[in-house]
């Protein structure tokens, strides 16, 4: 059997995330960092117009500029216009547990809160060691989100590693990873599905598709994200967001498995950012 | 309709006379399909932007690398069916039934298949339709295909076991063998080409590149060739070489995702963590050339937006080293019989299916039909760059398609290669991007993406889109699926699948 020196041969390829930071490649680009010093500019204006998905805030008074990272598409158009407010970041750390957690920098002066949240973070980290089973549901996507799920299991991420499965069936899913920016069609087979999982049960809304519908945004058939149909407990921007991206939100929402039940359906088709 | 060089605007210029209701519609397409032609699409162009009023139905025809369109304008909302004489235009007739609610006259009333219009409604583009309503499709299966004792029908999704995207298969059996498949894409309709509308070029740019994930370079270079095409723009040599270098390292990964799915349904594991990594090596590459791991961002109307962020010699260096890894690896793949027996004879597609349906692609490579646009309508820096179609393979199972993709990384990999030379020898002259002023008229762009030939049909007015319809491969092609199943049993179904290489996506648009 020539496989097995060949597998042999490629020695240990396997990121250490998240055990330790993962030294990816420089080019690449994760996020749009937001500079809070700068504030109102001409050029934050014109970034604000260029952005093809309206992801860019400028408050009036006191012209704080506020990207919501659940619409940006990171095409990079603001960066390139308004380079001193705007700047290309390579990290993926930026799955968020609420919607409204999306929008950078945050609104309310909650450094002790998120201070917190980063710290449960860390300990939700360190207690990856059960089994948790990933069922995931395509809800209009563009395809790339698939990709960037299914190279999980490529063996760089390798995220059986950290005992994380996919599954086919959702009786045996602890987490559903959604995609897609809630086509019409896939809503019933996605509440189906939802509502076959047991309890206790998370969902990630994979993408800026998920969280707010992307570039395609709403229409006839496109439903401006699935918050309105399944509860989402962790937003992982990104278009698509990378592979570590996706894990990073994997590794957030773990922490989740094991809290207090959940009641029944979401409050309120759409409501963004629904905070428990 | 104006498509540059190849344009033919007046194919049926007799036609035009005459009343509209007597005339038989396309009678110069169903011509030039009988005469060998190939059918590549028929696109339903509303007068008012975004739907409502008339509008018109194009048929695009390629007759030896020569499109050509005609145009009818539907009468009462109805039109003599082209299936009679093109039975490729089917999923075309039922998808403009379904949206712009246009009759096709002569044939059983269309099955729905991108978006089944609930009882009452309205289509959503339809004169006095909203497309900013939202409505939901009817579900409710129609009736069955075949009948006889014992068959019943197995619907299989939406929801797949595994990480797949969203799509339904009725499975109409007695057992085992699959004399019927019925493929239903609306699931994930989310009517993209009906957001184009109003958007500006450059975001029309970003939104053809979420028709489909996959095929993101292939769709923007299309959208950005009709946009250029329109403005008569000269895109900048240097531009157009990195446009080749992101649109062939698409098509490797497109093609390494086949052999994964493939490693994966057979079950070798090593095969499979092998050429998983190579894949990922491929989509870290792009993410190092411009930022994004599917080359988004960097085609744009009039060039590209930034250049290359590795070096020449560093493209050089890392392409040769993938090369080299995956052509081994490929070949190691060939020679497990384990492997070769579960794609030999495995959803054959006969050269009578592949021409009935005009496929294009690897897909129709592997079943007779030949047709690469790189070559026989070169764009871009095509023109300049020496290629040779795929060799050819006989016998239209799964096991063709895999050889003619690996030849095709062959080609790929020997295209970013002689790009990569000449940008070195170029310099840094004549900038990245020309200028697009704000376009008016009708144009159509075309692609050889990793599924096969892509086009885009753009119309603007000053600067605003007007009307897009990006016809991908993925939505022509996957008509044939379900003729791919002459000899074969449920569990051969991921291999045909995978072979095919379709994303659903660009399918449902």
């Amino acid at each position: 059997m020539p496989w097995i020196p060949r597998g042999l041969r490629e020695g240990i390829v396997t990121s250490p995330y998240p055990r330790r930071p993962d030294g990816y490649d420089p080019g690449f680009f994760g996020h749009v960092e937001v500079e809070p010093s700068v504030g109102d500019t001409a050029a934050a204006r014109a970034a604000a117009g260029a952005c093809p998905t309206g992801a860019i805030t400028i408050a009036p008074h006191p012209g704080r500029v506020q990207l919501d990272r659940g619409r940006c598409i990171l095409c990079g158009r603001c960066v390139d216009l308004a380079p001193g407010t705007f700047r290309a970041d390579r990290g993926f750390e930026t799955a968020a547990f609420r919607r409204a957690a999306l929008v950078v920098p945050s609104g309310e002066p909650d450094d002790a809160e998120l201070a917190e949240a980063r710290a449960q973070l860390a300990r939700r980290v360190r207690g990856l060691r059960r089994s948790v089973h990933v069922r995931h549901v395509d809800a209009g996507s563009d395809g790339s989100e698939e990709w960037e799920i299914a190279a999980l299991t490529n063996p760089v991420y390798d995220v059986q590693r950290l005992g994380v499965f996919f599954t086919a069936s959702p009786k045996h899913a602890d987490l559903l990873l959604v995609t897609g920016l809630g086509s019409a069609g896939m809503g019933d087979p996605l509440r189906q599905t939802f509502d076959a999982m047991p309890e206790p049960k998370v969902v990630i809304a994979v993408g800026a598709d998920a969280a707010s519908g992307g570039m395609v945004g709403e229409g006839y058939a496109a439903r401006g994200g699935v918050a309105g149909w399944v509860p989402v407990d962790v937003f992982v921007p990104g278009s698509p967001p990378s592979p570590f991206g996706v894990l990073h939100g994997i590794v957030a929402a773990v922490g989740l498995l094991g809290s207090r039940p959940r009641e029944g359906a979401p409050d309120g088709a759409g409501v963004p950012g629904t905070p428990r | 309709m104006t498509a540059g060089r190849d344009a033919h605007p007046a194919a049926g210029e007799g036609d035009r006379d005459r009343p509209a209701v007597q005339a038989i519609p396309f009678a110069a397409a169903r011509r030039r399909v009988r005469d060998g032609a190939r059918f590549c699409g028929l696109v339903a162009i509303p007068d008012q932007a975004g739907g409502g009023g008339g509008l018109g139905l194009f048929a695009i025809t390629s007759d030896d690398g020569e499109l050509a369109f005609e145009e009818h304008r539907p009468v009462d909302g109805a039109y003599a069916t082209l299936t009679s004489d093109v039975p490729a235009a089917d999923w075309y007739e039922r998808r403009i039934h379904d949206l712009f609610g246009i009759e096709p006259v002569g044939r059983q009333r269309p099955e729905p298949l991108v978006f089944p219009v609930p009882p009452g409604a309205r289509p959503p583009l339809a004169a006095g339709g909203d497309p900013s309503a939202a409505l939901a499709p009817d579900p409710s299966p129609t009736p069955a295909h075949v009948h006889g004792e014992g068959v019943f029908t197995i619907p299989y999704g939406p929801v797949r076991s595994g990480v797949f995207e969203s799509v339904e298969y009725l499975v109409e059996t007695s057992g085992e063998d699959i004399p019927h498949l019925r493929t239903r894409i609306f699931y994930k309709h989310r009517g993209v080409d009906a957001r184009f509308v109003g958007l500006d070029v450059d975001d029309g740019a970003l939104l053809a590149e979420r028709e489909e994930g996959p095929a993101s370079v292939a769709h923007a270079l299309a959208f950005s060739q009709a946009v250029e095409r329109m403005a008569e723009a000269a895109v900048p040599v240097a531009a157009q070489l990195v446009r080749v270098v992101h649109a062939e390292l698409e098509r490797v990964a497109n093609h390494l995702d086949t052999m994964v799915r493939h490693t994966e349904a057979a079950g070798q594991a090593v095969a499979y963590a092998v050429l998983s990594h190579h894949k990922e090596r491929v989509q870290r590459l792009r993410a190092r050339l411009c930022g994004s791991r599917f080359g988004r961002g960097v085609v744009v109307p009039g060039g590209v937006r930034r250049p290359p962020g590795l070096s020449p010699h560093g493209v050089l260096s890392e392409v040769g080293e993938l090369q080299r890894r995956i052509d081994q690896d490929v070949q190691r793949l060939m020679d497990t019989p384990s492997f070769v027996d579960r794609l030999r004879g495995t959803g054959v597609l006969s050269s009578d299916d592949a021409r009935r349906f005009a496929v294009v692609g690897p897909i129709g490579r592997a079943s007779g039909e030949e047709e690469d646009v790189r070559m026989s309508r070169p764009y871009g820096a095509y023109e300049r760059l020496g290629h040779r179609v795929a060799r050819r393979v006989e016998g239209g199972d799964a096991l063709a398609r895999q050889r003619v993709r690996m030849d095709e990384l062959d080609g790929s990999f020997h295209l970013v290669r002689q790009a990569v030379d000449m940008l070195a020898e170029l310099g840094e002259t004549g900038g990245w991007r020309a200028a697009i002023p704000p376009v008016s008229g009708r144009a159509v762009g075309w692609t050889e993406a990793a599924q096969g030939e892509l086009l885009s049909v753009v119309e603007a007015r000053d600067g605003r889109l007007a009307h897009v319809t990006q016809r991908s491969a993925s939505f022509h092609n996957l008509a044939a699926y379900g003729s791919a199943f002459p000899k074969d049993i449920f569990t051969d179904v991921a291999f045909i699948e995978a072979s095919f290489g379709l994303s659903i996506a660009g399918a449902a648009g």
